[in-house]
């Protein structure tokens, strides 16, 4: 007993020696992992973990970049900064919020939503990210904020900037509008702190919006160091701030305004271009909304006024709306006559009407005996019917596309709709059915399924003056696109030209025949059917039907015989084309070379429908409001 | 052992390596508590160092007792320790929150702390007094379940599950040295092991979540991650050398929290890098080896299961905080002993020690008479 009890002491002692070495080992093994975890972490992690801990020491707060200019071709600014007073809150600096507040509020003369939102923005800030208390003040409330300034820590009064467009209304749709930003677009740019900082504006819309990473610039900003809960401890280097950079376009910013002006009460978007190089001159849409009233932030009101608006002044009808092209599209479909083979002497009598099947197709009125010159200057219907019937869509289409139609141009806008140069294929395509004679008869005069755009329409002509491949260009930042030469016989083209000019000069479009000397204009006027008006409604039109009435078009380009210019207008129910668009387009051309007279013929326009842009869109918004039953906005701030 | 003529013999006799170790660790704890406060004694330098030196006053008297001093209220105090374990839960029963000291007026005594040394005492006196010839049967093992398993669960409905893990991890210690058989530990750990799946299987959605943030912690790093993520970032930053004594900006901004408690090595690794983190842990590595030794080189089965149990006690506090800062365990709420602020694991700490002391001077003086 004794024995064996001595045995197993002996072998407790083993047992313990033995797991006394494993229980050290473990430890020894435990201690190695830690310290290995330690060196991954502090020297593997190492970079990686610095990283971080600045992140976590240093903060900027950004000083907003001033946004960078729009100008045109010659430099005059068309989107510039001008500088206005704001006051800001910082809320760690702030000693007794609720006085401060209120302060600011009765110097400010603050509506009480406001004030209720500038302490909800306190309670959610974050120390130093200050808070907007008012924008764009008059220099006599800056002033009153300013000395009294060192009784309200807290508060910071200074300048800033706000977005100015000279020109109003007549670059609306061109340029868009700036904003603050939504909580979208903040968290869209991964929560960038630059789009949280009061006064900071962003485009919304058009080239506001298209160029706002060259517009934007780089912040710069006092890095500062603050603690996890926001107070700053020391001030470290500040980084310096770029200005967003200035962004040139092809516009002409004179005649872009005069184009607009001249437009007057008409839903119309004129779009000029220099056909050597592409440039886009002018491409006003009006009735439009004035940017400058954006840029302050637009009231409900107005929104609701502009949206509700059948002239549709919210959208940039040269790239986004679609109308029939009417017989603008004769010159093309003539090419593509004569292209397949049509001698242009041949004469079709036109009697006003032209049967296929059991359907009758109409023409304004009878022309007689029409050769293919004859057609296109007094647009005779019949004449097309005939021809281009006879040649069949497949030969047409391609001529036409080619032309510009149904094209798509590499522009800054986002949204552009192309339209639609219609052809067998594309029927199958997108109605299932097989291509009709009555389809060819209609795409002959720019009907049926033929659908342009304003642009389209300048395209078409600055093509036609010059038998190149013409590519609009809007950014002078961007190459001109060597212009190829169309798949076009050169006399054929010479041939439309004249005719063209024809058009002008003792056709349809007479009335508006340049009064310059030595300068000739080609044109061709179009007028879109969009209802089934009867001939006496059609002469007969009042402010009731417009919504009915037939889309006005022309196109033209000037010289005729050594073409510089190349224009295209829709007026967007105007009635007969060369009533409207034509004269329009006349006035415009003539502001390009005689400006005297082009500002003379304005100013009788103006007169003749109540006043310039300005005065016209304060009046209609007046009568909106008390339409409305709304108070008169406050007279405009000096 | 200094031996001197001018040096007189009891103070000679202490086993002055490890005071020095122990000095050094604690002196470089207050170093870091001065720069987590910003470069100054106050609040947490001045109040550490008086706790530190008032116990270490303690682990040297403690030193002289003797073992069978020790053995004989080894049963008292853990009964006592007991009774305060229960006294403090019928307390938060009473104020209906949970509670986890006792207010004595002078000082907040919490039971729990107690219970480390107490319960790695009472398993070495319990295996003490089992035959050898008994040691593998249910006899041996029941008892001792019973002994680590009342107070463990007292700490854990507290709750202080870092206490608990503790209390549990060092009585298996001393189980483990004592010669159970080995499927005692095997077992549960295999258990253990098969269930964890099957256990996440069933968990709620937000506990799991605490699971993966524990084991990403950048998956949530401004909620329940937040601590283990800026302590990462802590110690990863400083590199190899440290970023420079009070150069620390995790710690001297507020974005590591408890950098003066819990996570007071981040602090420490923030400003001293890789180097001082090392040096540090072998630092303690020293001490607990010495403990170890102690253990190994003791005559007595007391002896050699209390000295092993308390160095573990010692080895546990560190390498469960260790692990905890830098992301390999989660965040259970354990401090760095001699180096966190904070009287109580400094308590703790030099209760072992000074037990350790005290079973090292014994054995010494057994060998020098045999």
């Amino acid at each position: 007993m004794n024995g064996a009890k001595r045995l197993t002491a002996v072998h407790q002692s083993l047992t313990f020696s033995r797991r006394m070495l494993l229980v050290s080992g473990a430890q020894a093994a435990v201690g190695a992992v830690l310290i290995g975890r330690m060196g991954w972490l502090s020297i593997a992690e190492n970079e990686k973990y610095q990283l971080l801990s600045e992140n976590n020491r240093v903060q900027l707060i950004p000083v907003p970049p001033r946004r960078g200019w729009i100008v045109d071709r010659t430099g005059k600014p068309i989107a510039i900064n001008r500088s206005s007073f704001r006051v800001d809150i910082i809320p760690q600096q702030l000693l007794d919020g609720p006085k401060a507040v209120a302060t600011v509020a009765s110097l400010l003369q603050l509506p009480p939503d406001e004030i209720d939102r500038i302490n909800r923005e306190l309670k959610a800030s974050r120390g130093f990210q200050p808070v907007s208390v008012a924008d764009n003040i008059p220099y006599e409330q800056y002033a009153a904020i300013t000395v009294r300034l060192p009784d309200l820590p807290g508060v910071a009064a200074s300048r800033g900037f706000t977005r100015f467009y000279p020109a109003g209304a007549a670059v609306g749709q061109l340029v868009g509008y700036v904003g603050p930003a939504s909580a979208d677009e903040y968290l869209k740019e991964n929560k960038n702190p630059l789009l949280l900082i009061p006064g900071v504006k962003i485009g919304k819309e058009g080239l506001e919006k298209e160029l706002e990473q060259t517009l934007r610039g780089e912040p710069g900003g006092q890095r500062v160091e603050v603690t996890a809960r926001g107070k700053v401890v020391k001030e470290l280097d500040p980084k310096p701030d770029r200005s967003g950079g200035t962004v040139q376009l092809t516009i002409d910013a004179d005649l872009h305004e005069y184009a607009a002006r001249r437009i007057g009460d008409q839903s119309c978007s004129v779009v000029v271009i220099d056909v050597t190089n592409g440039d886009i001159l002018a491409m006003p849409s009006m009735p439009s909304f004035d940017p400058n009233n954006f840029s302050d932030g637009i009231s409900q009101a107005e929104w609701k006024m502009l949206s509700q608006d059948d002239h549709l002044p919210l959208v940039n009808k040269t790239t986004e709306s679609l109308y029939p092209s009417g017989s603008t599209i004769k010159p093309s479909m003539a090419m593509a006559l004569l292209n397949a083979g049509i001698d242009r002497n041949q004469i079709v009598v036109c009697n006003g009407v032209y049967p296929l099947g059991n359907h009758v197709f109409h023409c304004d009125k009878r022309h007689g005996p029409c050769d293919m010159k004859r057609a296109i200057e007094q647009s005779c219907d019949v004449y097309f019917y005939s021809m281009c019937n006879r040649v069949g869509a497949e030969k047409l289409s391609p001529m036409v596309r080619s032309m510009g139609f149904g094209e798509k141009f590499d522009l800054p806008f986002g949204t552009q709709r192309f339209g639609t140069v219609p052809d067998p294929d594309w029927m199958m395509r997108k109605y299932h059915r097989k291509w009709q004679a009555y389809d060819t008869i209609n795409m002959s005069i720019g009907q049926g399924y033929v659908l342009i755009n304003p642009l389209q329409l300048a395209v078409m002509a600055s093509r036609l003056a010059t038998g190149k491949r013409v590519i609009p260009r809007l950014l002078k930042s961007k190459p001109v696109v060597p212009q190829a030469p169309l798949a076009v016989d050169a006399d054929h083209l010479a041939f439309i030209r004249t005719a063209m000019a024809g058009v002008v000069d003792h056709g349809t479009a007479a009335a508006a025949k340049l009064q310059l000397d030595g300068i000739q204009m080609a044109g061709k006027t179009g007028t879109a059917q969009t209802h089934n008006l009867s001939a006496s409604e059609r002469g007969n039109y009042t402010a009731a039907n417009w919504k009915l009435r037939d889309h006005s078009l022309f196109m033209a380009f000037v010289p005729y015989d050594n073409p510089r210019y190349a224009v295209g207008a829709i007026v967007e129910h105007g009635g007969f084309g060369a009533s409207v668009a034509a004269p329009l387009v006349r006035d415009t051309v003539t502001f390009l070379y005689d400006k005297p007279k082009a500002i003379a013929s304005l100013q009788a326009f103006e007169e003749s429908i109540g006043g310039t842009l300005d005065e016209r869109l304060a009046r209609k918004t007046a009568a909106w409001r008390s339409a409305n039953g709304l108070p008169p906005l406050p007279a405009a701030q000096a | 052992m200094i031996t001197s003529e001018i040096i007189p013999r009891p103070l000679a006799r202490l086993p002055w390596r490890l005071i020095f170790m122990v000095a050094a660790i604690a002196g470089f704890g207050l170093l870091v508590l001065y720069s987590a406060a910003g470069g100054s004694m106050h609040p947490w330098a001045i109040k550490q160092a008086i706790i530190f030196l008032f116990f270490l006053a303690v682990a040297i008297g403690m030193s002289s007792v003797s073992e069978a001093t020790i053995k004989s209220i080894t049963f008292p105090l853990y009964g006592a320790t007991l009774v305060m374990l229960v006294g403090v839960e019928a307390l938060g029963l009473v104020s209906k929150g949970a509670q986890r000291w006792l207010e004595l007026g002078f000082i907040r005594l919490q039971p729990s702390e107690f219970m480390k040394p107490a319960i790695v005492l009472t398993l070495a006196r319990f295996y003490e007094l089992v035959p050898a010839a008994e040691i593998k049967k249910w006899r041996a093992i029941w008892p001792a379940l019973l002994l680590l398993g009342i107070p463990a669960f007292l700490i854990l409905i507290q709750p202080d599950l870092g206490t608990c893990i503790m209390v549990v991890l060092c009585g298996v210690t001393v189980m483990f040295l004592a010669g159970l058989p080995l499927y005692i530990f095997l077992g549960p750990l295999a258990a253990v092991s098969v269930a964890a799946p099957i256990v996440y299987g069933m968990m709620h959605g937000y506990q799991r979540k605490r699971i993966d943030v524990f084991l990403n912690p950048e998956s949530d790093p401004l909620g329940a991650g937040y601590h283990i993520a800026q302590s990462k970032i802590a110690i990863g930053s400083g590199g190899i050398w440290g970023k420079g004594f009070l150069q620390g900006s995790q710690s001297h901004l507020d974005y590591l929290p408890e950098g003066h408690t819990d996570f007071v090595f981040a602090t420490m690794a923030e400003e001293w890098g890789l180097v001082g983190g090392v040096l540090l842990i072998l630092a303690f590595a020293m001490v607990i080896r010495w403990g170890m030794k102690v253990s190994a080189n003791s005559k007595t089965r007391f002896g050699q299961l209390a000295a092993a149990g308390l160095s573990a006690t010692i080895f546990f506090y560190v390498s469960i905080n260790l692990m905890m800062v830098m992301g390999l365990a989660p965040v259970v709420g354990v401090p760095l002993p001699l180096v966190s602020f904070g009287g109580s694991a400094v308590m703790t700490v030099m209760l072992c020690l000074g037990l350790l002391m005290a079973l090292e001077r014994q054995q010494r003086s057994v060998s020098t008479l045999g």
